[in-house]
């Protein structure tokens, strides 16, 4: 065998290469700073999208808690002049409401999450589009369907319209979250189950669901988190209440509600309710969500 | 919020069919899943029904009339129509570069330890009720446009002709920011997401080849990632379309054609939102047409984006998070 000798100045391709390699030399310097300087416009970027957060967490605290007292907590809402409102009414409207709407959607959402995580075929991915466009339609037009299926039917505003609004929000929410703690339980416990001459629905009940019964949790805290801060939807089919009303066949008061009412009036002591409203919405959805993450992030770490 | 599992493998799922057959527990596992295709073509067709008598009446061209006068039945949607549409390109044209910056860095540039935290943080925009943004915005941001934003705007880029009219605080711009700020984080969410799911072979060849840091997120990832960040985008327009009670609240609710961006205008959904009230007759008619025609933009942007972020999620392994 010959040796092939190397000679770049005969070789097209080693000749090129050397060039190239005389080009990227000579541009490095270069191309360094300007990588640097791009770098620090992304991580600026970063910190232009923090401070919306920390401003509005901040600025809502300041102006909230000051209208925190036991009126605040204890009293329906007042009309502008008369001292010691609150919003009791509101308090127990938006927990009769997301309540009705957590229980109507947890048992569909869970369904819907068993029939996603079993089945792989066109079916299951129409349903899965269909649920991803229903989490992105316009929630106002939520609130619109509402109000044209449950107000105009039964003929009055009411918390159970609400409810049904709210429920049509969080239902997705909760079937994706169903499915993917359903999908996360081992196969051998359902083989196990199935083996053991057990029907799907017998597995699915004693064995699938229980163990994906933190990750079906985690599912309704997101599911609550999304649908208790929602307003759109509310506005069409409660119409809101001053006076406590805990019958959700009638007019009902809740609190995002509360908060847009009282945000466009022009009375000092209203909107500082809203604001009390707000922070108090504010913490509970925050408080949630974060919650609902570290569940999700905890076990993800355990099931590794 | 969903993350993509793991499919069980084969033999699992011929062991599952081999099982008794449950009829009533798929029927009723169908029955669920069926409840969202269902409720989507009843949202339609409701909204379609109460719709009608508008367009029976007025045509279809009060779509696009520019007088909206109630009380002398003109109902032109052609100004809110307008407005949707410049809040929105407000919104995008600054969530875009300012979204694919952050998603750039909680994807490959910050420290790693902080990334999983300060991406949860850039999420929790998304978790504020849309109706606080309102309340921030109107009392918060509104005085602090009016008295620095935009007149610093104004001398700066007035020659565009587009800030005219006196600083007001509410108004278009007001609500396009709010909206930016709303939309921020479905756009960092599905970018980051995507940037991530971009292939290791193809950054580390590049790296090989002797690209700096920058080269290899400009050359290599961002266009590998270029379907995924066109969903996110779309996701973050569907969005921005159809937010309602912010946008009700710091926008200053006007029926006219907005001459400046710093002038109060409406959206479709703030005009929804703030006549339905009073609204009757053929008026609520219009508002329901106005709905639908919200809806099925809707759907159509969500289903487009969909489609999009699906392809990357196909391609590339990483779970692709919607918030």
């Amino acid at each position: 065998m010959s040796t092939i000798s190397f000679d770049s100045s005969l070789d097209p391709i080693l000749s090129r290469r050397a060039a190239i390699q005389k080009i990227a030399a000579s541009s490095i310097a270069r191309r360094k700073v300007y990588s640097k300087v791009a770098i620090s416009v992304c991580l600026l970027c970063l910190v232009v999208a923090l401070i919306p957060l920390v401003a509005i967490i901040t600025y809502v605290a300041a102006k909230g808690i000051p209208a925190w007292n036991a009126d605040f907590f204890t009293q329906v809402t007042k009309p502008e002049g008369i001292p010691n409102g609150g919003v009791w009414n509101a308090i127990v409207g938006s927990l009769i409401i997301d309540g009705i709407a957590v229980a109507a959607s947890v048992p569909f959402g869970i369904l819907g999450g068993l029939f996603l995580a079993e089945s792989d075929g066109p079916a299951a991915a129409a349903v899965r589009f269909s649920a991803d466009i229903l989490t992105g339609v316009p929630s106002i037009t939520i609130g619109i369907f509402g109000y044209i299926v449950w107000v105009k039917t039964v003929g009055s505003y009411s918390g159970f319209a609400g409810a049904f609004a709210i429920a049509i929000i969080m239902l997705p929410v909760i079937m994706r979250a169903a499915e993917t703690a359903i999908r996360g339980v081992p196969v051998t416990l359902r083989e196990a189950g199935l083996s053991l001459g057990a029907r799907r629905s017998t597995v699915a009940r004693r064995v699938v669901l229980p163990a994906a019964l933190p990750g079906l949790l985690t599912g309704v805290l997101l599911a609550v988190a999304r649908g208790a801060g929602e307003t759109a939807p509310l506005l069409f089919t409660i119409f809101g209440n001053q006076f406590f009303q805990a019958n959700p066949t009638k007019a009902m008061e809740a609190l995002p509600q509360a908060i847009y009412t009282y945000s466009s009036q022009p009375y000092n002591d209203l909107i500082q309710i809203a604001w009390g409203a707000a922070l108090l919405l504010m913490v509970v959805i925050l408080v949630l969500n974060v919650g609902s993450r570290l569940m999700a992030a905890r076990l993800r770490r355990e099931r590794r | 919020m969903s993350i993509s599992g793991s499919p069980s493998p084969g033999t699992a799922r011929r062991t599952w069919r081999l099982a008794v057959p449950d009829r009533t527990y798929r029927i009723l596992l169908g029955v669920a899943g069926g409840i969202f295709a269902a409720l989507l073509i009843a949202f339609v067709v409701a909204m379609a029904t109460q719709a009608v008598p508008a367009f029976s009446k007025l045509g279809v061209s009060f779509l696009w009339g520019s007088n909206w006068d109630p009380a002398h039945n003109h109902f032109g949607v052609l100004p809110f129509a307008v407005g949707t549409i410049e809040t929105t390109v407000i919104a995008v044209a600054l969530a875009v570069p300012i979204g694919l910056g952050t998603a750039l860095a909680l994807a490959y540039l910050a420290p790693r330890r902080l990334r999983a935290p300060l991406s949860t943080a850039v999420e929790l925009l998304a978790a504020v009720p849309s109706v606080v943004y309102g309340l921030w915005g109107l009392v918060a941001v509104a005085p602090l446009f009016r008295t620095t934003v935009e007149p610093q705007l104004t001398s700066v880029l007035g020659w565009t002709g587009l800030l005219g009219g006196p600083n007001q605080g509410v108004g278009l711009l007001l609500a396009g920011v709010i909206l930016f700020i709303m939309v921020l984080p479905t756009m960092v969410a599905i970018s980051r997401d995507v940037l991530a799911a971009v292939p290791h072979d193809q950054v580390e060849g590049a790296m090989a080849l002797g690209a700096t840091r920058w080269q290899v997120l400009r050359k290599v990832i961002v266009p590998g990632a270029r379907v995924g960040l066109l969903g996110a985008f779309t996701l973050a327009t569907g969005r921005a379309l159809g937010e309602t009670v912010a946008v009700a609240l710091v926008i200053g609710n006007s029926a006219h054609l907005a001459p400046s961006l710093k002038a109060n205008a409406g959206t479709i959904p703030s005009l929804i939102v703030s006549s339905f009230g009073e609204a009757s007759g053929t008026q609520l008619n219009v508002l329901f047409a106005a709905a639908l025609v919200l809806l099925v933009v809707g759907i159509g942007v969500n289903a487009l984006a969909r489609v999009f972020v699906r392809s990357v999620k196909r391609s590339g392994a990483a779970s692709v998070t919607v918030a």
